[in-house]
């Protein structure tokens, strides 16, 4: 498989938000402005990267019964790395993000990279497949962040966008809607693929 | 006493583990198929969360203060979860084994279910004492059911319904849970 093809894979057909629906926690939890959603959606490529490479390189070495625990303690490592990073660099980021951040490590598409891509394949390749994968749930975290952040506050980025004349609508900032949002969000992509599929049929 | 109660009606209704904190979700949309896999799945939850409380509170007081180690919380917590499920995973497999058939995969998956490192991290941040933590702890765990539950009897309904081919699956399934978010939004301001 050519490195290309690997990091598309995570960015557009196995998106782990819209098409794998993994890692759905976090996804909803922080996606009230789009601010949030880039930091959180930065902070977990971090981690998927840096662990993706440790666990193709400690591929040899781990046995295979107890492979699950010693991913989890790679990946608790750089979590802590990154939780420590960011508390002391962006406090403010850190302090809006809460607990989401140490959960970090129960987010499943960083288990699930590992075990389904980076205990099976060499360096490069994971390393390139955690970018991909990383950078596709950073897209789907700022889709959603900016929809409900544009109509839940009116602003995007914590700029005004819309005419003080626009009601906000609060309902997107509350959690039903992240859930609605989303919702709504994967059926239009579902749509989407449902049209052209039925064009290339005809 | 009553700081108790409000800690245990807040974590079932006001604070809803799944639908207002959003923690668990995967096993909340995985398997909410059915009302009785929900159940088994809850009752599950509720012991994992109980015993990870008491656990992480013993090691966090006794082990991780005193060497000040606390920033190595993350790593500790998740070991002890990871440890209590297996536990779990094994007397299942035991005792009722067509339930540990039916929850399958998502049985180990508890140990990645954000519900219970969650609750963990969030007791250690509201400086939570021993018995607040274990109450925490079940509340969460039956809001979480309650949640869980109600979201399977709807569920179950849904597949009668008919829906726009596009929104089949996950997409209704998503909006269906953020109105129950948002009737469980009505018990904002009860305490």
């Amino acid at each position: 498989m050519s490195s290309l093809r690997v990091f598309f894979r995570g960015l557009l057909d196995e998106n782990p938000v819209l098409r794998l629906l993994l890692g759905m926690c976090p996804t909803l939890a922080v996606s009230t402005a789009a601010l949030n959603g880039l930091g959180m959606g930065l902070a977990a490529t971090a981690v998927l990267v840096a662990s993706n490479i440790l666990i193709s390189l400690l591929r040899p070495v781990i046995p295979d019964k107890i492979r699950i625990p010693c991913y989890i303690v790679v990946i608790a490592t750089f979590v802590t790395m990154v939780d420590l990073l960011m508390e002391a660099f962006v406090p403010g980021l850190h302090g809006v993000l809460g607990i989401f951040i140490p959960l970090i490590v129960v987010n499943c598409i960083i288990l699930q990279r590992a075990e389904a891509f980076a205990s099976k394949n060499g360096v490069f390749l994971s390393a390139i497949d955690g970018i991909g994968m990383g950078l596709g749930f950073t897209v789907a975290l700022l889709i959603l962040a900016s929809v409900r952040e544009v109509m839940g506050a009116g602003t995007f980025f914590g700029l005004a966008l819309l005419p003080a004349t626009f009601e906000p609508m609060k309902l997107m900032v509350s959690p039903p809607g992240a859930f609605i949002g989303l919702g709504l969000i994967i059926g239009l992509i579902n749509y989407v693929q449902n049209q052209r599929e039925v064009r290339r049929r005809a | 006493m009553p700081n108790l109660f409000v800690i245990f009606l807040g974590a079932i209704l006001i604070n809803n583990f799944v639908l207002t904190r959003f923690l668990g979700i995967c096993p909340f949309l995985g398997v909410s198929r059915k009302v009785e896999t929900a159940v088994g799945m809850s009752l599950a939850v509720v012991f994992v969360m109980t015993v990870a409380s008491l656990a992480t509170w013993t090691i966090q007081t006794y082990l991780l203060m005193p060497f000040g180690m606390l920033y190595l919380r993350t790593i500790a917590f998740i070991l002890v979860i990871a440890v209590l499920v297996q536990f779990v995973e094994m007397v299942m497999l035991k005792a009722t084994p067509t339930l540990y058939q039916a929850l399958g995969v998502y049985l180990p998956l508890i140990t990645t279910n954000c519900a219970v490192l969650g609750v963990t991290l969030i007791n250690l941040n509201e400086n939570y004492t021993l018995v607040e933590s274990l109450v925490h702890g079940f509340a969460g765990a039956v809001g979480f059911g309650l949640a869980i539950v109600v979201f399977a009897g709807i569920r179950e309904r849904l597949d009668y319904a008919p829906i726009p081919k596009a929104l089949e699956g996950f997409p209704i399934a998503l909006i269906v849970a953020g109105l129950l978010s948002m009737s469980f939004l009505g018990f904002q301001g009860l305490l």
